[in-house]
């Protein structure tokens, strides 16, 4: 069973349909790219996958493991397994990192079932994974996102991703607002936590981020439409001669 | 002196309340011509209502109607409840003053220690010689009605340099229901002091009951007081309470209030910077849900020169609640070099819920620096759906970011000990929500 299919979705927003019928399947373990260019529905796609409110599926399905992702509130569907890394991680005046990152673990490990992490056992789990990931323990201290650069934040990211061990990551735009090195760091982490077992989906403008987060298959996305999949080298050839070719074919 | 002066059914009940409840009042016959004094003032003036400014978004004669009769002294289950209540709400390490339907039981407070740290004596005591405690420069017809029917209360005398090392916990008790109660306190704090005064309001399962409180504060030179009220009421409750503080030089004085609780409440404060060189932080919290309503209305007052005060306060509020900040920071002609902020914000949460904020400056000096600012809104889509997506059910990133909201009120508490027993209380509210 595949761990993600999207079948012929139909996404508005108000009174405008952005997803016109879109289908992806993505396998345990494996790397998706999906590119394309502004407007053409990928980070729609992302939200609508982790039930951001404010869009109406009017047709079509999402399913995860074989069970439908849009019958379940987001934090079920956290609790399934399903990560985003946001774009733009919004800030959190006045929530601690280190007890947002508790108060959200253990609420996703009482929805499973699971008993819930000790305070030390939790500590013990949170520095091992941020020491691997290269992260201070300072910035555990502040709140969530707040101050941080955008490499800090993207990191922070990756490390709730560390901790959450999600089955499938869909990573919006990791590349915007990062410089080279900010962006090397990033990719090497989510690299570090691609398994057999969890697949990535990397949504993304540019070819560059590819150079470090190396694809299984690339989707081009087109007014709402994947338009063409292939190989880690449809990205290069994008980069050689842009999207308008598939505009055209959308 | 004749009471009995109003014609209509609720005037005559307001006389009854006096008449009956005068014979079980404490002091001397002056005294009880003091309360006859403040009585006739409060029947003049009757219950505050909208047509008085200062009452404006908090009419207790359309809110509340009438006063209901004065409660009867505690008997023994009474007694046993609030001991069960004082278990639940007593701060850790904390010498504890108990009023039981505004009488002091001696047996559940440490009176010995307190005797001997903080010059501890009852209301009761004091008005068999004086009657200065009722008297206030008030024209408040509630603050009238207290200083009539006041039954007891603790009055402590810090002495100077006297460093208290634990908190002093004042913790109301109701155990009557449909019963008043009335309480007066005093602390008078010396030249050099420390101390931290708690007062706490709650109920040992009575539900409609009605407080009417005040304390009156004086701080020396020099000292360092913090002082915490939480108010943590019945949801049928009403507790007006009234609190004057004048503060010495070089003073750091740090106030909070929290309302968790009470169909109908309010905290009138009235704080007089009195002595240069000052710092007052005063910061406050309510939390509100269901119909209730909660009123902060604060009076700083700058006096003289070089003093800076600083106000934080937020509401949270659900359902149909309606919460009401008032704060006015008043500079006098003399107060040159006055640093002066405010600050109220208010988090609502359904689309019924209601906010008055009516921040007021009145400068009378020329070379201040003093600002305030209100905002009211919701909780914050994008925030609420970042928490949602790392697994937090709805109610519980609402919780986290409410926390977040009051927290930088809270977080003016400096003892950790304290910030946590009031983190405590809010959570148990957030508790109650879900």
């Amino acid at each position: 069973m595949a761990l993600l299919e999207v079948k012929d979705l139909k996404v508005r927003v108000e009174e405008r349909e952005i997803l016109h019928g879109l289908t992806l399947t993505v396998n345990e373990g494996e790397i998706h790219a999906i590119m394309g260019p502004n407007g053409s529905g990928k980070s729609t796609l992302s939200h609508v996958i982790a039930g951001k409110p404010g869009y109406e599926v009017t047709d079509g399905q999402i399913l995860f493991r074989g069970e439908d992702l849009l019958e379940m509130s987001p934090d079920m569907r956290a609790a399934k397994g399903v990560f985003l890394a946001f774009q733009y991680p919004v800030e959190i005046p006045g929530v601690a990192t280190m007890n947002f990152l508790r108060t959200a673990l253990n609420a996703q490990r009482k929805a499973r079932g699971e008993d819930e992490f000790s305070t030390p056992d939790f500590l013990r789990k949170v520095r091992e994974v941020s020491k691997s990931l290269n992260i201070p323990q300072d910035m555990l201290k502040r709140g969530v996102n707040v101050g941080f650069s955008g490499g800090e934040k993207k990191r922070n990211e990756v490390l709730q991703m560390a901790l959450f061990e999600p089955s499938l990551c869909i990573l919006d735009e990791m590349d915007s607002g990062l410089d080279i090195d900010a962006l090397r760091i990033a990719a090497d982490g989510v690299n570090a936590l691609h398994s057999p077992k969890r697949a990535m989906v990397v949504i993304t403008h540019y070819q560059r981020l590819l150079n470090y987060i190396v694809p299984d298959v690339v989707h081009v996305m087109s007014k709402g439409r994947v338009v063409k999949s292939g190989g880690k080298e449809l990205a290069l050839e994008l980069e050689a001669s842009g999207y308008a070719q598939f505009e055209d074919a959308a | 002196m004749n009471v009995a002066v109003a014609k209509t059914g609720k005037g005559r009940a307001v006389s009854d309340l006096f008449t009956s409840a005068e014979g079980r009042l404490p002091g001397s016959s002056a005294v009880t011509a003091v309360r006859r004094e403040a009585f006739e003032t409060y029947e003049r003036l009757g219950l505050p209502h909208r047509r008085i400014e200062e009452w404006k978004y908090t009419d207790l004669r359309a809110l509340v109607g009438e006063v209901l009769p004065l409660a009867a002294a505690p008997d023994a289950a009474a007694l046993k409840r609030a001991a069960d209540a004082v278990k639940a709400h007593a701060i850790d390490g904390a010498h504890k003053l108990v009023l039981v339907d505004g009488v002091l039981a001696a047996d559940l407070s440490d009176v010995k220690a307190l005797v001997a740290e903080a010059g501890f004596k009852t209301l009761r005591e004091t008005l068999e010689k004086d009657a200065g405690l009722l008297r206030t420069a008030s024209t408040d017809a509630v603050i009238a009605l207290n200083a009539a029917m006041a039954t007891d209360g603790v009055v402590l005398s810090i002495a100077d340099g006297a460093k208290l090392s634990a908190p002093i916990q004042i913790i109301h008790i109701a155990t009557a229901a449909s019963a008043s109660s009335f309480t007066r306190s005093q602390v008078t704090i010396g030249n050099g002091a420390r101390v931290t005064i708690v007062e706490t309001f709650v109920s040992a399962d009575a539900k409609a009951y009605q407080v009417n409180d005040a304390i009156l504060v004086s701080v020396g030179d020099d000292a360092d007081v913090a002082h915490i009220r939480l108010m943590d009421d019945a949801p049928d409750a009403v507790n007006v309470s009234s609190h004057f503080v004048t503060i010495g030089a070089n003073v750091k004085f740090n106030f909070f209030n929290m309302t968790t609780g009470a169909a109908v409440s309010r905290l009138q404060g009235f704080i007089t910077l009195a002595g240069e060189g000052s710092e007052l932080s005063a910061n406050g919290v309510n939390l509100l849900q269901k119909t209730e309503h909660g009123d902060t209305t604060l009076v700083v007052d700058h006096a003289v020169p070089n003093c800076v005060s600083r106000e934080v306060f937020r509401a949270v509020i659900d359902d149909r609640a309606h919460s009401v900040f008032q704060g006015r920071i008043i500079v006098r002609p003399d107060a040159q070099k006055t640093d002066g902020k405010m600050m109220t914000r208010a988090l609502l949460l359904s689309d019924e819920a209601e906010a008055d904020n009516k921040p007021e400056l009145e400068i009378f000096a020329d070379d201040v620096s003093c600002g305030h600012g209100a905002t009211a809104g919701a909780l914050d889509d994008s925030l609420l759906f970042y928490l949602k997506a790392r697994g937090l059910p709805e109610k519980q990133a609402q919780a986290l970011l409410i926390q977040a909201f009051v927290g930088e009120a809270i977080e003016q508490i400096a003892d950790d000990g304290l910030r946590e027993h009031v983190i405590g209380i809010a959570e148990r509210w957030l508790e109650r929500r879900q």
